[in-house]
């Protein structure tokens, strides 16, 4: 599930707060209730200057070029280590920044990476020195396998509305988990005291609860093997480090941005924001992988409301076009923000005098800046192999597409041209990595193969689920390295990969699939979005709605959602869009778990089109 | 931080720690005001699936946040690196972005010392409860369910943490709290059948995980082999975690400043606030207490200031909207801080009674993945869950498919009909402790449901 997001902004309240705890957006992790403190989410609620403030804004998907001027594709161009460090060090010493205290000697307290600017070397000896103490000291307690994760969070928050800076806030979090099996069962615990007293305790604390677990046990955990790593490094492929950015220009961004929306007439309200982070991760494991990788992410974007004149209705838009990555700054700056938002401005006016939609059946044209959102709802994860076989029934849920030995090779999700796939690698995206959160090297695998069930999201656990699916198959039982865990504080398990859609041979656009409708509707932007347990029944939103007659777009409608059982929504597809069309869409907020997780994911799709969906009208009643 | 009873209970800061903290912070300040936020505690859980503990998880973190101000100008930092060193660098970064932001036109000089009342919410009992205790009370459950031929899946959470605020000027303020959650899911072997059943409290020894687990057995049992029923709208007699689902959703809503900024419910069309109008049937009433003993809250807010009873709606009436110390400076009004807790008035039926007093409606155990579709009227959507059955002349005669509600809390609540007693309820989607949330079980008429769903 996706955890909600704040559309109105401030403690304007509700908008799409879920709760009064609310606050989850894209870059904010799920349940913010008094112990919010506790969750030791990526991000933590900033004390901003009025109690109120707390904006994540939010971001929504990549390019659309029908009505909309796209921007231009990010080029990835990874820089070499050392490349970034000089950038780093130019940037930091030019904003005057401190210098970094060095590292403590391992034995003595607290060790290394005191608050500092520049990014630790995850592959610090004496980090490695703790790690490899943490494996031992859990081995020596009696458990058969243990993991170590050190990670050291480094978070920016800058969310602005009209001309005013809400807030800016910086958030460092490092510590460490230790997870082992105990006579197969799990164990798992973590501390922020980063001292060899403090690892020795909690692997011992980890072995105990192993074994305080045990009692309850009825099929003891197997491991599917892994090749071990015993020396990897990786790092996102960005190309300026937003943490060597200087905080005026993004000041200066944001308020360019809304002060160019604000031109609009009817424009009334607007926020903005950018969210960076950088994970410094360093794994080490009882079978002998070492692993250590620097990982970022970035989110920006605009939400602009617009009000009619007599406070009957206000609409807002998100920046559809922005997407949360696995980038640097320079994503940003290619977003133009302050050269888009009178556009956007435009759009959110337009909502208000667009018309409400006639409920009935129409055909869907749905741009990927849509559609990875259903994607993500109706595929992804109904495809995680624990909930097939039932272990996130008291939350995330269970899944239609179960069980296994019924629907692997059998089940048919969608027409012959339908490919999904997981992957871990996709320059940019959220996902990406060099190992997951178990030591496992991602490998991209088929999901849906030709419009057929194919395979599950796997950790090393469950690979060993699905042996006699991959001995039947003549493939080797190996985890798809789908572990992760939001933060040093949280238990690794089953997380999605950046799971999408490839695109058809013909190479459509989406202007292709709407000159090609004769009577529909085209939906750009993710709006609201809900969906049952098992991932049957579903309701989708959207930022933009269009009426396509004979070909054309013919004019806005407003207050429209669609409502669709899985299958019959994916096999009624009867076209796709090309390679050329083909886009990230991303979000932070990808909840699952218990305690609730909130993992990173882009998924890719092109546009398709969808015959004959139910579509419902959502506007005031009553 | 006090020493642990043992190496697995929880571990939290004092009063005197936290104060000492706040000091030493405060003291690496160069800035014209400061304000530091310290939150510190442990968290436990356990989870259990398929009827056997699944994984579970350990964890003590203590974090501090800085807040700078040069003049109007402000910026935080957030660590949890507590030596000297890491926190001075820390205050100096929160200057640093402090001097390098403009002038914030809204910003609020920091409180004086204020007088707070007693923080209350600890439990002794929950704050010692160790993994070998947990997985005994998931034990409760798994094992009476694996007897019944049914599989449990659920979810166990404590909580033990403490709070601090203080600043530059003197103000101090501290408390320290427990928390938990225990829920569980409970299917039947062919997958046809699901039931749920959860609490949430701050103290332990209040929890009964036997009849939890007997109450989700029961409800998996008579949920098997659901019929399809029309969408539509009907009376609803919802169960008390059902009502918290949505009605919680109101207070999100709850204020002024969206209001006269012309984006909320509660703005009046042509200007102004809906405060002084009714939205609601006039039984309900809908209060913020951090005294409340079923959903105590933190004596203090965020900035330090007093946490404090609040009506938002009074028989049907909204009395008070939300305000921070900006905007109520702005119109002029005393602030009215939020403290995230929400009870709403109930009535004297049991829900058998509301049961027995419909004719034809549906009974709902909960709600779930609940998101916003319209603020305007703060319609939302999301789907009936473990437990949805047909009432027919005032009996439970059959289970019924999951249906998908567009419904808003507002309309639900102007439809009612009749409520049961209040009670805490674990109204979280997730299943965490989250806020603390006491509301009726309610019968209601018209309840919007669009479509159905084949989810078990």
């Amino acid at each position: 599930m996706r955890t909600p997001r704040r559309r109105c902004q401030g403690a304007s309240g509700h908008g799409e707060i879920a709760s009064p705890m609310c606050a989850e957006g894209r870059g904010r992790t799920a349940e913010s209730g008094r112990f919010w403190w506790l969750t030791n989410s990526v991000v933590q609620r900033p004390t901003g200057a009025a109690s109120d403030t707390m904006v994540p804004l939010l971001v929504d998907a990549s390019l659309c070029t029908l009505l909309y001027s796209p921007i231009q594709p990010v080029a990835l161009l990874p820089s070499s280590r050392r490349q970034f460090l000089q950038r780093t060090s130019l940037a930091a010493a030019s904003l005057g920044l401190a210098a970094k205290i060095p590292a403590q000697p391992a034995s003595s307290g607290l060790i290394a990476t005191p608050y500092g600017d520049g990014p630790i070397n995850p592959a610090d000896p004496a980090i490695k020195e703790l790690a490899l103490l943490a494996v031992d000291e859990a081995k020596r307690a009696g458990a058969s396998y243990a993991d170590v994760r050190f990670s050291r969070n480094r978070s920016q928050n800058v969310f602005t509305r009209e001309r005013r800076v809400q807030g800016i806030s910086d958030n460092d979090t490092f510590g460490f988990g230790v997870r082992v099996l105990v006579d197969g069962t799990w164990g798992f615990a973590a501390s922020s005291e980063v001292t060899r007293e403090e690892v020795t305790r909690v692997a011992k604390q980890a072995v105990a609860q192993g074994r305080a677990n045990r009692v309850a046990q009825i099929r003891p955990v197997q491991l599917a093997p892994a090749d071990p790593t015993p020396n990897g490094e990786w790092k996102s492929p960005i190309q300026v480090d937003p943490f060597t950015v200087a905080i005026e220009d993004k000041i200066a961004l944001l308020l360019a941005a809304n002060e160019a929306a604000l031109k609009t007439k009817g424009a009334r309200f607007v926020n903005s924001s950018m969210f960076f982070l950088r994970e410094e991760k360093t794994f080490a494991n009882s079978d002998g992988t070492f692993t250590a990788q620097t990982i970022y992410r970035v989110s920006t974007g605009v939400n602009i409301t617009a009000v009619s004149a007599d406070n009957s209705d206000f609409q807002s838009l998100q920046s559809y076009e922005t997407q949360p990555m696995g980038l640097g700054y320079e994503y940003v700056t290619n977003a133009k923000l302050a050269e888009n938002a009178p556009r956007w401005a435009e759009l959110a006016v337009q909502k208000l005098s667009a018309k409400p939609v006639e409920v009935g059946r129409y055909d869907l044209v749905l741009h990927p800046s849509h559609l990875g959102l259903t994607l993500h709802e109706a595929i992804a994860h109904p495809t995680e192999l624990d909930r097939a076989y039932g272990f996130e029934a008291n939350y995330a849920g269970t899944s239609f597409v179960s069980p296994p030995e019924k629907v692997l090779g059998k089940f048919r999700y969608g027409p012959e041209f339908m490919n999904v796939v997981g992957d871990r690698h996709q320059p940019g995206s959220l996902s990406a990595v060099g190992w997951d959160d178990e030591g496992v090297k991602p490998e991209e695998f088929h999901i849906i193969k030709n419009g057929l069930v194919n395979d599950y999201q796997t950790t090393r656990e469950q690979a060993m689920w699905l042996d006699w699916w991959y001995k039947q198959q003549g493939r080797s039982t190996r985890s798809h390295g789908c572990s992760y865990a939001q933060s040093w504080a949280d238990v690794q398990f089953q997380r999605m990969p950046n799971v999408s859609l490839l695109p058809g041979e013909k190479d459509l656009s989406f202007e292709d699939l709407i000159a090609a409708t004769d009577r529909g509707i085209a939906i750009v932007g993710d709006g609201s979005f809900s969906i049952d347990q098992q991932r049957y029944n579903a309701q989708f939103g959207g930022q933009l709605f269009y009426e396509i007659r004979g070909g054309k777009v013919v004019g806005m409608l407003k207050d429209v959602a669609y409502q669709i059982q899985t299958p019959v929504f994916w096999n009624a597809i009867d076209m796709i869009g090309g390679k050329s069309s083909y886009q990230l869409w991303g979000a932070f907020g990808d909840g699952k778990g218990q305690p609730a997780q909130s993992n990173a994911i882009s998924h890719g799709c092109p546009p398709t089109r969808h015959r004959q969906i139910n579509i419902i009208n959502t506007g005031r009643q009553g | 931080m006090s020493e642990p009873r043992s190496m697995l209970a929880a571990r939290t800061m004092s009063r005197a720690e936290a104060e000492a903290l706040a000091k030493r912070v405060l003291g690496f300040s160069t800035a014209e005001a400061a304000r530091v936020s310290i939150n510190s505690g442990s968290r436990g859980n356990t989870r259990f699936a398929v009827n056997q503990v699944s994984t579970g998880g350990d964890n003590f973190n203590t974090s501090v946040t800085v807040l700078s101000w040069m003049g109007k100008r402000a910026g935080s930092v957030t660590t949890n690196k507590l030596d000297d060193a890491s926190l001075k660098e820390a205050v100096q970064m929160s200057e640093r972005l402090a001097r390098l932001s403009p002038e914030d036109p809204e910003a609020m000089p920091e409180l004086d010392p204020q007088q707070y009342s007693e923080s209350l919410g600890w439990s002794d009992a929950t704050a010692a409860l160790e993994p070998g205790s947990r997985a005994s009370a998931t034990r409760e459950i798994t094992e009476a369910s694996r007897a019944a031929g049914l599989t449990a899946t659920g979810y166990l959470e404590t909580q033990a943490g403490a709070q601090a605020v203080a600043n530059s000027k003197g103000l101090f303020a501290y408390g320290r709290q427990t928390s938990l959650a225990f829920t569980t899911t409970v299917r039947t072997e062919d997958g046809t059948g699901s039931g749920w059943a959860g609490t949430a409290s701050h103290d332990w020894s209040r929890v009964r995980p036997r009849d939890l687990g007997a109450r989700a057995i029961h409800k998996a049992k008579r949920s098997a082999n659901p019929v399809a029923i029309e969408p539509g709208r009907y009376t609803v007699v919802l169960e008390p975690t059902a009502v918290g689902n949505l009605v919680q959703l109101i207070s999100g809503a709850l204020n002024a400043r969206s209001a006269d900024e012309g984006r909320s419910f509660f703005s009046k069309q042509g200007g102004g606030t809906k405060v002084g109008m009714k939205v609601v049937d006039e039984r309900v009433t809908l209060t913020s207490d951090p005294q409340d003993p079923e959903a105590y809250a933190l004596p203090f807010t965020g900035d330090g200031q007093p946490a404090r009873r609040t009506t938002w709606i009074e028989n049907g009436v909204v009395k008070n909207l939300a305000y921070d110390r900006y905007w109520a400076q702005r119109k002029g009004v005393e602030p009215v801080p939020t403290v995230g807790t929400l009870r709403m008035s109930g009535g004297t039926a049991s829900l058998e009674e509301l049961i027995a007093s419909t004719e034809r409606g549906l009974l709902v155990t909960r709600f779930w993945y609940i998101r916003g579709v319209d603020p305007r009227t703060i319609l939302y959507t999301g789907l009936t869950r473990d437990g949805t059955f047909l009432i027919e002349k005032g009996k439970i005669t059959r289970a019924v498919k999951n249906l998908r509600f567009n419904e808003s809390p507002i309309f639900m609540l102007n439809n009612l009909e009749a409520m049961g007693r209040a009670e805490r309820v674990s109204a979280s989607e997730s299943g965490g402790p989250g806020n603390a949330i006491v509301v009726p079980a309610i019968k209601s008429r018209e309840f919007n449901f669009t479509s159905l769903s084949d989810a078990i």
